[in-house]
Protein backbone atom coordinates (compact mmCIF):
# COMPACT_ATOMS: atom_id res chain seq x y z
CA UNK A 1 0.00 0.00 0.00
CA UNK A 2 1.20 3.25 -1.13
CA UNK A 3 1.36 5.40 2.47
CA UNK A 4 3.27 2.48 4.27
CA UNK A 5 5.81 1.85 1.19
CA UNK A 6 8.63 3.88 2.38
CA UNK A 7 11.07 0.94 1.65
CA UNK A 8 12.60 1.78 5.77
CA UNK A 9 11.34 -1.55 7.09
CA UNK A 10 14.24 -3.10 5.91
CA UNK A 11 16.75 -1.05 7.32
CA UNK A 12 18.42 -2.30 10.32
CA UNK A 13 20.27 -0.17 12.84
CA UNK A 14 17.92 2.94 13.76
CA UNK A 15 15.63 3.41 17.03
CA UNK A 16 12.12 2.10 16.31
CA UNK A 17 10.36 5.60 16.27
CA UNK A 18 12.60 7.02 13.23
CA UNK A 19 11.94 3.44 11.33
CA UNK A 20 8.27 3.94 11.35
CA UNK A 21 6.37 6.48 9.05
CA UNK A 22 3.48 8.44 10.92
CA UNK A 23 1.27 6.24 8.86
CA UNK A 24 2.09 3.32 10.50
CA UNK A 25 2.29 5.44 14.56
CA UNK A 26 -1.64 6.37 13.47
CA UNK A 27 -1.80 2.69 12.49
CA UNK A 28 -0.61 1.66 16.41
CA UNK A 29 -2.23 4.56 17.96
CA UNK A 30 -5.93 2.70 16.29
CA UNK A 31 -5.07 -0.57 16.97
CA UNK A 32 -4.59 0.58 20.39
CA UNK A 33 -8.13 0.57 22.21
CA UNK A 34 -8.71 -2.83 20.83
CA UNK A 35 -5.21 -4.26 21.99
CA UNK A 36 -6.30 -2.93 25.33
CA UNK A 37 -9.78 -4.43 25.35
CA UNK A 38 -8.47 -7.58 24.28
CA UNK A 39 -5.48 -7.95 27.11
CA UNK A 40 -7.93 -6.76 29.87
CA UNK A 41 -10.95 -8.48 28.58
CA UNK A 42 -9.45 -11.72 27.14
CA UNK A 43 -5.88 -12.39 27.86
CA UNK A 44 -6.25 -12.23 31.73
CA UNK A 45 -9.58 -13.65 32.46
CA UNK A 46 -8.48 -16.87 30.29
CA UNK A 47 -5.07 -16.83 31.94
CA UNK A 48 -6.40 -15.97 35.39
CA UNK A 49 -8.75 -19.08 34.54
CA UNK A 50 -6.16 -21.32 33.54
CA UNK A 51 -4.54 -20.63 36.93
CA UNK A 52 -7.85 -21.54 38.81
CA UNK A 53 -8.14 -24.30 36.93
CA UNK A 54 -4.17 -25.97 37.76
CA UNK A 55 -4.99 -28.13 40.34
CA UNK A 56 -5.10 -31.71 39.20
CA UNK A 57 -7.62 -32.08 42.33
CA UNK A 58 -10.45 -30.62 40.12
CA UNK A 59 -10.28 -33.06 37.39
CA UNK A 60 -10.61 -35.69 39.64
CA UNK A 61 -13.48 -34.29 41.31
CA UNK A 62 -15.10 -33.79 37.96
CA UNK A 63 -14.14 -37.14 37.03
CA UNK A 64 -16.21 -38.43 40.10
CA UNK A 65 -18.88 -35.41 39.85
CA UNK A 66 -22.09 -37.63 37.53
CA UNK A 67 -23.41 -34.76 36.53
CA UNK A 68 -20.28 -34.03 34.83
CA UNK A 69 -20.23 -37.20 33.13
CA UNK A 70 -24.07 -36.35 32.45
CA UNK A 71 -23.17 -33.27 30.66
CA UNK A 72 -20.38 -34.41 28.77
CA UNK A 73 -22.62 -36.82 27.03
CA UNK A 74 -25.48 -34.28 26.61
CA UNK A 75 -23.37 -31.85 24.98
CA UNK A 76 -22.18 -34.29 22.51
CA UNK A 77 -25.65 -35.25 21.66
CA UNK A 78 -26.10 -31.66 21.26
CA UNK A 79 -23.56 -31.16 19.21
CA UNK A 80 -24.12 -34.27 16.74
CA UNK A 81 -27.59 -34.89 16.47
CA UNK A 82 -29.09 -31.87 17.07
CA UNK A 83 -26.35 -29.11 14.46
CA UNK A 84 -26.61 -31.97 12.10
CA UNK A 85 -30.22 -32.27 12.18
CA UNK A 86 -30.54 -28.48 11.75
CA UNK A 87 -28.08 -27.88 9.43
CA UNK A 88 -29.73 -30.77 6.75
CA UNK A 89 -33.40 -28.39 7.24
CA UNK A 90 -31.63 -25.53 6.47
CA UNK A 91 -29.94 -27.48 3.33
CA UNK A 92 -33.09 -28.38 2.45
CA UNK A 93 -34.77 -25.15 3.34
CA UNK A 94 -32.29 -23.07 1.58
CA UNK A 95 -33.27 -24.50 -1.63
CA UNK A 96 -36.69 -23.88 -0.79
CA UNK A 97 -36.67 -20.25 0.02
CA UNK A 98 -34.29 -20.11 -3.31
CA UNK A 99 -37.65 -20.38 -5.06
CA UNK A 100 -38.95 -17.52 -7.06
CA UNK A 101 -42.30 -16.66 -5.37
CA UNK A 102 -44.11 -13.71 -4.40
CA UNK A 103 -45.36 -15.60 -1.72
CA UNK A 104 -42.32 -17.26 -0.46
CA UNK A 105 -40.50 -14.13 -0.10
CA UNK A 106 -42.35 -12.94 2.13
CA UNK A 107 -41.87 -16.16 4.30
CA UNK A 108 -38.90 -16.10 3.89
CA UNK A 109 -39.34 -12.08 5.69
CA UNK A 110 -41.31 -13.91 8.68
CA UNK A 111 -39.04 -16.81 8.60
CA UNK A 112 -36.25 -14.51 9.67
CA UNK A 113 -38.27 -13.92 13.18
CA UNK A 114 -36.82 -16.23 15.59
CA UNK A 115 -33.05 -15.00 14.36
CA UNK A 116 -34.34 -11.26 15.03
CA UNK A 117 -36.18 -11.54 18.54
CA UNK A 118 -34.28 -12.07 21.78
CA UNK A 119 -34.52 -15.68 23.14
CA UNK A 120 -35.48 -14.86 26.81
CA UNK A 121 -39.10 -14.27 26.15
CA UNK A 122 -39.86 -16.91 23.12
CA UNK A 123 -37.81 -19.61 24.72
CA UNK A 124 -40.26 -18.94 28.36
CA UNK A 125 -42.95 -18.76 25.47
CA UNK A 126 -42.20 -22.34 24.69
CA UNK A 127 -41.81 -23.48 28.24
CA UNK A 128 -45.55 -22.62 29.31
CA UNK A 129 -46.74 -24.51 26.17
CA UNK A 130 -45.07 -27.31 27.26
CA UNK A 131 -46.46 -26.77 31.06
CA UNK A 132 -48.06 -30.48 31.71
CA UNK A 133 -50.94 -29.11 33.38
CA UNK A 134 -51.63 -25.23 31.87
CA UNK A 135 -49.76 -25.72 28.64
CA UNK A 136 -51.30 -25.35 25.52
CA UNK A 137 -49.83 -28.34 24.00
CA UNK A 138 -51.39 -30.79 26.75
CA UNK A 139 -54.61 -28.74 26.71
CA UNK A 140 -55.15 -30.36 22.81
CA UNK A 141 -53.67 -33.65 23.74
CA UNK A 142 -56.46 -33.85 26.20
CA UNK A 143 -59.26 -32.23 24.17
CA UNK A 144 -58.04 -34.58 21.35
CA UNK A 145 -57.34 -37.65 22.94
CA UNK A 146 -58.95 -37.52 26.45
CA UNK A 147 -55.76 -38.90 27.99
CA UNK A 148 -53.53 -36.47 30.04
CA UNK A 149 -50.24 -36.04 28.17
CA UNK A 150 -46.41 -36.27 29.00
CA UNK A 151 -45.04 -33.94 31.33
CA UNK A 152 -42.60 -33.38 28.81
CA UNK A 153 -39.72 -31.58 31.08
CA UNK A 154 -39.63 -34.02 33.69
CA UNK A 155 -38.48 -36.38 31.72
CA UNK A 156 -34.24 -36.03 30.73
CA UNK A 157 -34.38 -37.56 27.21
CA UNK A 158 -37.43 -35.64 26.32
CA UNK A 159 -36.57 -32.51 27.93
CA UNK A 160 -32.78 -32.26 25.81
CA UNK A 161 -34.89 -32.78 22.63
CA UNK A 162 -36.72 -30.37 23.67
CA UNK A 163 -34.04 -27.85 24.26
CA UNK A 164 -32.63 -29.12 20.75
CA UNK A 165 -35.48 -28.43 19.27
CA UNK A 166 -35.41 -24.51 20.70
CA UNK A 167 -31.85 -24.38 19.86
CA UNK A 168 -33.18 -25.21 16.16
CA UNK A 169 -35.70 -23.00 16.24
CA UNK A 170 -33.73 -20.09 17.22
CA UNK A 171 -30.68 -20.60 15.02
CA UNK A 172 -32.17 -22.11 11.82
CA UNK A 173 -32.71 -19.13 10.07
CA UNK A 174 -29.64 -17.45 10.53
CA UNK A 175 -28.08 -20.94 8.97
CA UNK A 176 -30.61 -21.23 6.19
CA UNK A 177 -29.53 -17.51 5.32
CA UNK A 178 -26.27 -17.90 4.55
CA UNK A 179 -26.82 -21.03 2.53
CA UNK A 180 -29.38 -19.31 0.68
CA UNK A 181 -26.81 -16.89 -0.39
CA UNK A 182 -24.31 -20.37 -0.82
CA UNK A 183 -27.05 -21.44 -3.27
CA UNK A 184 -27.93 -18.40 -5.65
CA UNK A 185 -24.04 -17.70 -6.17
CA UNK A 186 -23.98 -20.88 -8.04
CA UNK A 187 -24.49 -20.18 -12.04
CA UNK A 188 -27.90 -20.70 -13.40
CA UNK A 189 -26.43 -21.61 -16.72
CA UNK A 190 -25.75 -25.09 -14.92
CA UNK A 191 -29.19 -26.17 -13.95
CA UNK A 192 -30.45 -24.85 -17.63
CA UNK A 193 -28.47 -26.61 -19.23
CA UNK A 194 -28.81 -30.24 -17.00
CA UNK A 195 -32.41 -29.26 -17.62
CA UNK A 196 -32.13 -29.48 -21.20
CA UNK A 197 -30.10 -32.82 -20.61
CA UNK A 198 -33.15 -34.18 -18.75
CA UNK A 199 -31.82 -33.99 -15.28
CA UNK A 200 -34.32 -34.96 -12.36
CA UNK A 201 -33.87 -32.90 -8.91
CA UNK A 202 -32.33 -35.57 -7.57
CA UNK A 203 -29.17 -35.44 -10.10
CA UNK A 204 -29.42 -31.77 -9.98
CA UNK A 205 -28.42 -31.81 -6.47
CA UNK A 206 -26.21 -34.35 -6.31
CA UNK A 207 -23.68 -33.11 -9.36
CA UNK A 208 -24.34 -29.76 -9.10
CA UNK A 209 -25.56 -27.63 -5.97
CA UNK A 210 -23.73 -30.47 -3.77
CA UNK A 211 -19.92 -29.95 -5.09
CA UNK A 212 -20.46 -26.24 -5.70
CA UNK A 213 -21.79 -25.79 -1.71
CA UNK A 214 -20.20 -28.62 0.32
CA UNK A 215 -17.22 -26.23 1.04
CA UNK A 216 -19.71 -23.89 2.58
CA UNK A 217 -21.76 -26.74 4.17
CA UNK A 218 -19.26 -28.55 6.57
CA UNK A 219 -17.49 -25.28 7.32
CA UNK A 220 -21.02 -23.64 8.26
CA UNK A 221 -21.48 -26.90 10.23
CA UNK A 222 -18.42 -26.79 12.15
CA UNK A 223 -18.72 -23.07 13.04
CA UNK A 224 -22.04 -24.04 14.23
CA UNK A 225 -21.02 -26.73 16.72
CA UNK A 226 -18.32 -24.44 17.98
CA UNK A 227 -21.27 -21.66 18.96
CA UNK A 228 -23.24 -24.10 20.24
CA UNK A 229 -21.12 -25.25 22.85
CA UNK A 230 -21.94 -21.40 24.27
CA UNK A 231 -25.57 -21.97 23.81
CA UNK A 232 -26.89 -21.07 27.40
CA UNK A 233 -29.91 -19.87 26.68
CA UNK A 234 -31.74 -23.15 24.88
CA UNK A 235 -30.96 -25.75 28.06
CA UNK A 236 -30.86 -22.85 30.89
CA UNK A 237 -33.74 -21.76 29.90
CA UNK A 238 -36.40 -24.15 29.16
CA UNK A 239 -35.31 -26.85 31.00
CA UNK A 240 -32.85 -25.16 34.13
CA UNK A 241 -30.33 -28.61 34.03
CA UNK A 242 -33.50 -30.16 35.41
CA UNK A 243 -34.44 -32.10 35.75
CA UNK A 244 -32.20 -33.76 38.32
CA UNK A 245 -29.62 -31.58 37.03
CA UNK A 246 -29.98 -34.72 33.86
CA UNK A 247 -30.10 -32.41 31.18
CA UNK A 248 -27.11 -29.49 31.74
CA UNK A 249 -24.75 -29.37 28.86
CA UNK A 250 -21.10 -27.71 29.29
CA UNK A 251 -22.36 -24.30 29.15
CA UNK A 252 -24.73 -24.56 31.88
CA UNK A 253 -22.67 -26.63 34.21
CA UNK A 254 -20.10 -24.11 34.52
CA UNK A 255 -22.70 -21.48 35.35
CA UNK A 256 -23.92 -24.19 37.61
CA UNK A 257 -20.29 -24.69 39.64
CA UNK A 258 -20.00 -21.13 39.54
CA UNK A 259 -23.79 -20.24 41.18
CA UNK A 260 -22.04 -23.13 43.73
CA UNK A 261 -19.19 -20.95 44.42
CA UNK A 262 -16.80 -23.79 43.69
CA UNK A 263 -15.43 -20.67 40.23
CA UNK A 264 -12.19 -23.91 40.03
CA UNK A 265 -14.64 -26.63 38.96
CA UNK A 266 -15.86 -24.49 36.53
CA UNK A 267 -13.14 -23.36 34.69
CA UNK A 268 -12.06 -27.44 34.83
CA UNK A 269 -14.99 -28.33 33.19
CA UNK A 270 -14.16 -25.43 30.42
CA UNK A 271 -10.62 -26.74 30.61
CA UNK A 272 -11.79 -30.43 29.69
CA UNK A 273 -13.58 -29.16 26.63
CA UNK A 274 -10.91 -27.52 25.23
CA UNK A 275 -9.02 -30.54 23.19
CA UNK A 276 -12.40 -30.72 21.20
CA UNK A 277 -12.71 -26.79 20.99
CA UNK A 278 -9.42 -26.11 19.58
CA UNK A 279 -8.83 -28.26 16.61
CA UNK A 280 -11.79 -27.08 15.31
CA UNK A 281 -11.25 -23.25 16.22
CA UNK A 282 -7.69 -24.16 14.44
CA UNK A 283 -9.39 -25.28 11.25
CA UNK A 284 -12.06 -22.95 11.35
CA UNK A 285 -9.44 -20.22 11.79
CA UNK A 286 -7.28 -21.62 8.59
CA UNK A 287 -10.48 -21.59 6.53
CA UNK A 288 -11.39 -17.97 6.96
CA UNK A 289 -7.82 -16.41 7.32
CA UNK A 290 -6.52 -17.72 4.20
CA UNK B 1 -55.51 -15.72 -19.66
CA UNK B 2 -54.01 -19.38 -19.64
CA UNK B 3 -54.90 -21.77 -17.09
CA UNK B 4 -51.90 -23.29 -15.15
CA UNK B 5 -51.49 -26.70 -16.21
CA UNK B 6 -52.05 -29.45 -13.88
CA UNK B 7 -48.23 -30.09 -13.59
CA UNK B 8 -47.98 -25.99 -12.17
CA UNK B 9 -50.81 -26.33 -9.23
CA UNK B 10 -48.76 -30.20 -8.30
CA UNK B 11 -45.71 -27.95 -7.73
CA UNK B 12 -46.98 -25.22 -5.50
CA UNK B 13 -48.73 -27.42 -3.62
CA UNK B 14 -45.89 -29.60 -3.00
CA UNK B 15 -44.40 -26.12 -2.06
CA UNK B 16 -47.11 -25.19 0.22
CA UNK B 17 -46.35 -28.49 1.69
CA UNK B 18 -43.48 -27.37 2.73
CA UNK B 19 -44.54 -24.00 3.30
CA UNK B 20 -47.53 -24.26 5.50
CA UNK B 21 -45.05 -26.08 8.21
CA UNK B 22 -42.25 -23.69 8.21
CA UNK B 23 -44.72 -20.50 8.42
CA UNK B 24 -46.09 -22.37 11.72
CA UNK B 25 -43.03 -23.54 13.58
CA UNK B 26 -41.66 -20.26 13.01
CA UNK B 27 -44.73 -17.96 14.25
CA UNK B 28 -46.20 -20.33 17.20
CA UNK B 29 -43.82 -19.38 19.82
CA UNK B 30 -44.17 -15.68 19.09
CA UNK B 31 -48.07 -16.44 18.20
CA UNK B 32 -48.38 -18.03 22.09
CA UNK B 33 -46.01 -14.47 23.66
CA UNK B 34 -48.76 -12.38 21.80
CA UNK B 35 -51.32 -14.21 23.22
CA UNK B 36 -50.66 -14.47 26.50
CA UNK B 37 -50.09 -10.93 26.16
CA UNK B 38 -53.23 -9.81 25.42
CA UNK B 39 -55.09 -12.44 27.99
CA UNK B 40 -56.93 -12.35 31.25
CA UNK B 41 -55.04 -14.44 33.25
CA UNK B 42 -58.17 -16.84 33.16
CA UNK B 43 -58.30 -16.79 29.55
CA UNK B 44 -54.17 -17.38 29.27
CA UNK B 45 -54.55 -20.87 31.14
CA UNK B 46 -57.62 -22.47 29.82
CA UNK B 47 -55.29 -23.48 25.88
CA UNK B 48 -57.91 -20.85 23.76
CA UNK B 49 -56.33 -19.87 20.45
CA UNK B 50 -57.61 -16.55 20.49
CA UNK B 51 -58.91 -15.36 23.95
CA UNK B 52 -62.93 -14.70 24.53
CA UNK B 53 -62.07 -11.48 26.13
CA UNK B 54 -59.44 -9.82 24.39
CA UNK B 55 -58.04 -7.21 26.34
CA UNK B 56 -54.80 -4.43 26.66
CA UNK B 57 -54.72 -4.64 30.35
CA UNK B 58 -52.01 -6.52 30.80
CA UNK B 59 -49.65 -3.47 28.97
CA UNK B 60 -51.66 -1.28 31.17
CA UNK B 61 -50.20 -3.02 34.42
CA UNK B 62 -46.60 -3.02 32.61
CA UNK B 63 -46.71 0.37 31.89
CA UNK B 64 -47.99 1.30 34.80
CA UNK B 65 -45.71 -0.72 36.93
CA UNK B 66 -48.40 -2.04 39.33
CA UNK B 67 -46.88 -5.32 39.76
CA UNK B 68 -43.80 -6.56 42.42
CA UNK B 69 -42.02 -7.80 39.56
CA UNK B 70 -42.39 -5.06 37.42
CA UNK B 71 -41.70 -1.73 40.09
CA UNK B 72 -38.37 -1.31 37.99
CA UNK B 73 -39.81 -1.61 34.47
CA UNK B 74 -38.67 1.84 33.11
CA UNK B 75 -35.52 1.90 35.22
CA UNK B 76 -34.40 -1.42 33.24
CA UNK B 77 -35.82 -0.85 29.96
CA UNK B 78 -33.40 2.35 30.37
CA UNK B 79 -30.37 0.21 31.31
CA UNK B 80 -30.96 -2.34 28.17
CA UNK B 81 -31.39 1.09 26.14
CA UNK B 82 -28.09 2.75 27.53
CA UNK B 83 -26.16 -0.74 27.78
CA UNK B 84 -26.74 -1.29 24.05
CA UNK B 85 -26.31 2.03 23.05
CA UNK B 86 -23.08 2.87 24.22
CA UNK B 87 -22.28 -1.27 23.16
CA UNK B 88 -23.27 0.13 19.65
CA UNK B 89 -20.78 3.29 19.67
CA UNK B 90 -17.77 1.99 21.63
CA UNK B 91 -17.61 -1.59 19.25
CA UNK B 92 -17.88 1.25 16.29
CA UNK B 93 -15.20 3.27 17.17
CA UNK B 94 -13.05 0.44 18.08
CA UNK B 95 -13.68 -1.93 16.03
CA UNK B 96 -13.28 0.49 13.21
CA UNK B 97 -10.12 2.15 14.14
CA UNK B 98 -8.65 -1.13 14.09
CA UNK B 99 -9.99 -2.52 10.74
CA UNK B 100 -8.34 0.66 9.33
CA UNK B 101 -5.55 0.35 10.83
CA UNK B 102 -4.81 -3.57 10.02
CA UNK B 103 -6.07 -2.90 6.25
CA UNK B 104 -5.16 0.45 5.23
CA UNK B 105 -2.50 1.74 7.16
CA UNK B 106 -0.71 -2.22 7.45
CA UNK B 107 0.49 -1.25 10.55
CA UNK B 108 3.33 -4.16 11.57
CA UNK B 109 1.62 -7.18 13.80
CA UNK B 110 -1.89 -6.30 12.31
CA UNK B 111 -2.43 -9.91 10.88
CA UNK B 112 -1.71 -11.07 14.29
CA UNK B 113 -4.15 -9.10 15.82
CA UNK B 114 -6.53 -10.16 13.44
CA UNK B 115 -5.84 -13.69 14.46
CA UNK B 116 -6.38 -13.11 17.91
CA UNK B 117 -9.51 -11.37 17.57
CA UNK B 118 -10.56 -14.21 14.91
CA UNK B 119 -9.73 -16.69 17.60
CA UNK B 120 -12.21 -14.48 20.45
CA UNK B 121 -14.83 -14.77 17.96
CA UNK B 122 -14.11 -18.57 18.03
CA UNK B 123 -14.38 -19.08 21.36
CA UNK B 124 -18.25 -19.95 22.49
CA UNK B 125 -19.39 -17.25 24.58
CA UNK B 126 -20.80 -19.09 27.43
CA UNK B 127 -16.75 -20.26 28.51
CA UNK B 128 -15.49 -16.93 28.28
CA UNK B 129 -18.57 -16.22 30.95
CA UNK B 130 -16.77 -17.86 33.67
CA UNK B 131 -13.67 -15.87 33.70
CA UNK B 132 -14.64 -12.98 32.74
CA UNK B 133 -17.47 -12.83 35.86
CA UNK B 134 -14.06 -13.26 38.01
CA UNK B 135 -12.39 -10.87 35.47
CA UNK B 136 -14.98 -8.25 36.54
CA UNK B 137 -15.02 -9.00 40.11
CA UNK B 138 -11.30 -8.27 40.34
CA UNK B 139 -11.40 -4.91 38.34
CA UNK B 140 -14.28 -4.23 41.03
CA UNK B 141 -16.82 -3.52 38.08
CA UNK B 142 -19.61 -6.38 39.24
CA UNK B 143 -23.05 -4.88 39.40
CA UNK B 144 -21.74 -1.73 37.72
CA UNK B 145 -22.95 -1.01 34.07
CA UNK B 146 -19.35 -0.46 32.87
CA UNK B 147 -18.74 -4.79 33.22
CA UNK B 148 -21.93 -5.87 30.80
CA UNK B 149 -20.50 -2.91 28.21
CA UNK B 150 -17.15 -4.12 28.29
CA UNK B 151 -17.71 -7.49 28.52
CA UNK B 152 -20.08 -6.98 25.37
CA UNK B 153 -17.67 -5.02 23.72
CA UNK B 154 -15.14 -7.97 24.05
CA UNK B 155 -17.66 -10.10 22.68
CA UNK B 156 -18.97 -8.20 19.56
CA UNK B 157 -15.45 -6.38 18.67
CA UNK B 158 -13.24 -9.53 17.20
CA UNK B 159 -16.76 -10.08 14.71
CA UNK B 160 -16.75 -6.28 13.62
CA UNK B 161 -13.41 -5.71 13.13
CA UNK B 162 -13.18 -8.83 11.21
CA UNK B 163 -16.54 -7.71 8.67
CA UNK B 164 -15.11 -4.41 8.51
CA UNK B 165 -11.57 -5.65 7.41
CA UNK B 166 -12.83 -7.82 4.93
CA UNK B 167 -15.26 -4.34 3.55
CA UNK B 168 -12.11 -1.93 3.53
CA UNK B 169 -9.86 -4.25 1.84
CA UNK B 170 -12.38 -3.91 -1.08
CA UNK B 171 -11.54 -0.31 -1.48
CA UNK B 172 -9.74 0.50 -4.18
CA UNK B 173 -5.94 2.18 -3.14
CA UNK B 174 -5.60 4.46 -5.43
CA UNK B 175 -8.09 6.18 -3.27
CA UNK B 176 -5.76 6.52 -0.51
CA UNK B 177 -2.71 6.84 -2.96
CA UNK B 178 -4.42 10.37 -4.46
CA UNK B 179 -5.55 11.67 -0.99
CA UNK B 180 -1.92 11.52 0.19
CA UNK B 181 -0.86 13.01 -3.15
CA UNK B 182 -3.21 16.12 -2.24
CA UNK B 183 -1.27 16.28 1.13
CA UNK B 184 -3.62 15.02 3.36
CA UNK B 185 -2.81 13.54 6.61
CA UNK B 186 -3.83 9.87 7.89
CA UNK B 187 -6.73 11.16 10.25
CA UNK B 188 -7.97 13.22 7.19
CA UNK B 189 -7.97 10.03 4.89
CA UNK B 190 -10.00 8.47 7.97
CA UNK B 191 -12.61 10.72 8.69
CA UNK B 192 -12.73 12.08 4.80
CA UNK B 193 -12.32 9.12 2.78
CA UNK B 194 -12.63 5.75 4.88
CA UNK B 195 -15.84 6.55 6.38
CA UNK B 196 -18.29 7.93 4.29
CA UNK B 197 -17.42 4.88 1.88
CA UNK B 198 -17.71 2.56 4.73
CA UNK B 199 -21.08 3.74 6.15
CA UNK B 200 -23.00 0.52 4.77
CA UNK B 201 -20.93 -1.79 6.71
CA UNK B 202 -20.79 0.90 9.77
CA UNK B 203 -24.31 0.51 9.75
CA UNK B 204 -24.51 -3.48 9.76
CA UNK B 205 -22.03 -3.96 12.27
CA UNK B 206 -23.37 -0.84 14.56
CA UNK B 207 -27.00 -2.97 14.49
CA UNK B 208 -25.42 -6.09 15.18
CA UNK B 209 -23.37 -4.80 18.44
CA UNK B 210 -26.65 -3.57 19.27
CA UNK B 211 -28.88 -6.59 18.94
CA UNK B 212 -26.77 -8.30 20.18
CA UNK B 213 -26.50 -6.15 23.16
CA UNK B 214 -29.69 -5.72 23.78
CA UNK B 215 -30.49 -9.41 23.92
CA UNK B 216 -27.82 -10.60 25.77
CA UNK B 217 -28.78 -13.12 29.23
CA UNK B 218 -26.31 -14.82 30.11
CA UNK B 219 -23.71 -12.09 31.02
CA UNK B 220 -26.14 -9.51 31.62
CA UNK B 221 -27.43 -11.89 35.00
CA UNK B 222 -23.71 -12.92 35.90
CA UNK B 223 -22.71 -9.29 35.91
CA UNK B 224 -25.29 -6.75 37.30
CA UNK B 225 -27.84 -8.43 39.79
CA UNK B 226 -29.02 -5.05 41.96
CA UNK B 227 -32.72 -4.69 40.91
CA UNK B 228 -32.20 -1.04 39.61
CA UNK B 229 -29.43 -1.93 37.52
CA UNK B 230 -30.31 -4.97 35.49
CA UNK B 231 -31.48 -4.93 32.23
CA UNK B 232 -34.46 -6.24 30.96
CA UNK B 233 -33.79 -9.76 30.25
CA UNK B 234 -32.37 -10.38 33.88
CA UNK B 235 -35.76 -8.80 35.03
CA UNK B 236 -37.92 -11.13 33.15
CA UNK B 237 -35.66 -14.26 34.33
CA UNK B 238 -36.41 -13.36 38.00
CA UNK B 239 -40.22 -13.82 37.21
CA UNK B 240 -39.58 -17.55 37.40
CA UNK B 241 -38.23 -17.17 40.96
CA UNK B 242 -41.55 -16.99 42.18
CA UNK B 243 -44.03 -20.36 41.88
CA UNK B 244 -46.99 -18.73 41.00
CA UNK B 245 -45.19 -16.34 38.55
CA UNK B 246 -47.66 -14.35 36.46
CA UNK B 247 -46.92 -15.40 33.07
CA UNK B 248 -49.73 -13.04 31.17
CA UNK B 249 -47.23 -10.12 32.55
CA UNK B 250 -43.68 -12.39 31.71
CA UNK B 251 -45.22 -12.74 28.48
CA UNK B 252 -46.40 -9.07 28.35
CA UNK B 253 -43.07 -7.74 29.05
CA UNK B 254 -41.17 -9.88 27.50
CA UNK B 255 -43.09 -8.85 23.73
CA UNK B 256 -42.37 -5.07 24.72
CA UNK B 257 -38.59 -6.32 24.99
CA UNK B 258 -38.72 -7.90 21.84
CA UNK B 259 -40.38 -5.33 19.95
CA UNK B 260 -37.08 -3.21 19.53
CA UNK B 261 -35.02 -5.85 18.27
CA UNK B 262 -37.41 -6.85 15.46
CA UNK B 263 -37.94 -3.39 14.61
CA UNK B 264 -34.48 -2.33 14.22
CA UNK B 265 -33.52 -5.79 12.69
CA UNK B 266 -36.48 -4.89 9.65
CA UNK B 267 -35.38 -1.48 9.49
CA UNK B 268 -31.67 -2.29 9.02
CA UNK B 269 -32.45 -5.46 7.03
CA UNK B 270 -30.67 -4.55 3.76
CA UNK B 271 -27.50 -3.79 5.13
CA UNK B 272 -27.71 -6.67 7.95
CA UNK B 273 -28.16 -9.62 5.27
CA UNK B 274 -25.42 -8.67 2.87
CA UNK B 275 -23.26 -7.22 5.57
CA UNK B 276 -23.41 -9.96 8.57
CA UNK B 277 -23.44 -13.07 5.74
CA UNK B 278 -20.98 -12.29 3.85
CA UNK B 279 -18.73 -11.75 6.86
CA UNK B 280 -19.96 -15.05 8.75
CA UNK B 281 -18.91 -17.25 6.24
CA UNK B 282 -16.09 -16.65 3.29
CA UNK B 283 -16.64 -19.28 0.86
Amino acid sequence: MAITLSGDQALPGPPLSSRLTPAQVWGIILLAPYLLVFLAFVVYPVCYGLWLARAPANYVALYNDPIFARAAVNTLIFLVIGINIKMLIALFLSGFFAMQRTWIKWLSVIFILPWAVPSIPTILSVRFMLNPEWGMINHYIFALTGDDGPNWLNDPTVALSMAIGVHIWKSLPFWTLILITGRLAISHDLFEAAEVDGASWWQKFRFITWPSMQTLYVTCTLLSMIWTLGDFNSVYLLTGGGPADLTHVLATLGIRYLRLDQLSLAMASIVCAMPFVLPLVYFMMKRLSR
Amino acid sequence: MKLPSLRDVATEARLLLIGIPVFLWTMIPIYHMFLFAISPKEDAFSGKLWPDHPTLHNFEIVFKQQHYFLRDFYVQFWNSTLIAAAVGVLTLFIATAAAFSISRLKVPGGRIVLNLALFTYFIPAAFLAVPMYRTMGNYGLLNNHWSLILAMVTIASPYAIWVLKQASDKLPVELDEAAVMDGATTLQIFRLVYLPLMMPSLVAIGTYAVLLAWNEYLYAFLLLSNDREITLPVALGNFLAADDSPWELLMTTGFIYALPPAAVYYAFRRYMVGGLTAGAVKS
